[in-house]
């Protein structure tokens, strides 16, 4: 039998890479897929939490939440073909139009 | 048994997620990120939830990973065109503050109490479909919705002309 903490925890070390990802890369199509990698990591809590408290919803919140990751992933990726497109470059440093 | 199969996805989902974060191109993380997806489905597996494995793998390593490969493939940009990556001070404070939060939550999570019972059958297309239908119908029915506007979405901006 495995503790609830043991999956808790491995859900927050899958969030924390994926927000090592976020932060420090600059390549556009990594931070993309980092962003994945959180949404995996909430994921593994929600069905762990579900299953041990014999709740539906914890099922229900990780199927919203990869509905939500596909659709992210469909929009991102457009986004970044546009910007591609304009700007021949996928260095999340360079594009800086909005900064003041 | 269960324990050290959970202990052997969980460390192939780490792997393949630190795999992801530090490859130079984005195809070899990409094809990371198919790896960790399908260790978290194996462990989905482990909490009984197997509708949910088989979504997490059609879905995700299927759809949205295929999808990651199609714009890399499509945008192709040359080997020495990549971004260099650079340790700033920024850099350095974000990748501190995410291990101090990892650190956070492990000596968080040993507190969190749960009743360590049997593991319920969450997961599985009864009672998946029964709450998706039935107490989450509202939710559901939104969600459409939400697909419906990421694919315009989506067709708007990757258009050169609409």
């Amino acid at each position: 039998m495995i503790a609830p903490s043991a999956y808790l925890l491995l859900s927050a070390v899958l969030f924390g890479i994926g927000v090592v990802g976020v932060v420090a890369r600059k390549n556009v199509l990594i931070i993309l897929m980092s962003v994945e990698l959180m949404l995996n990591g909430v994921n593994v809590a929600f069905v762990a939490a579900g299953s041990y408290l014999g709740d539906a919803a914890g099922g229900v919140f990780a199927f919203m939440v990869m509905t939500v990751a596909a659709a992210e992933a469909a929009v991102g990726l457009a986004l970044l073909i546009a910007l591609y497109r304009l700007k021949e470059t996928i260095d999340i440093t360079e594009l800086k139009v909005l900064k003041w | 048994m269960e324990t050290v199969l959970f202990i052997l996805f969980g460390a192939i989902a780490v792997c393949g997620a630190i795999m992801v974060v530090t490859r130079k191109h984005p195809m070899a993380s990409a094809l990371y990120l198919i790896l960790t997806l399908f260790a978290v489905a194996a462990l989905f597996v482990l909490r009984q939830a197997h509708f949910l494995a088989a979504v997490q793998v059609i879905v995700y390593a299927g759809a949205v990973v295929v999808l990651f490969v199609f714009v890399i493939m499509l945008i192709n940009v040359p080997e020495n065109r990549l971004p260099v990556e650079r340790a700033t001070t920024m850099r350095v404070l974000g990748v501190l503050a995410a291990g101090i939060f990892i650190l956070e939550s492990a000596v968080l999570s040993r507190r969190f109490w749960m009743p360590k019972g049997p593991a319920m059958a969450v997961g599985t297309v009864e009672t998946v479909g029964r709450a998706l239908f039935t107490d989450y119908l509202l939710a559901f029915e939104i969600t459409s919705v939400l697909l419906l506007a990421a694919v315009i979405g989506a067709i708007a901006l990757a258009k050169r002309k609409i």
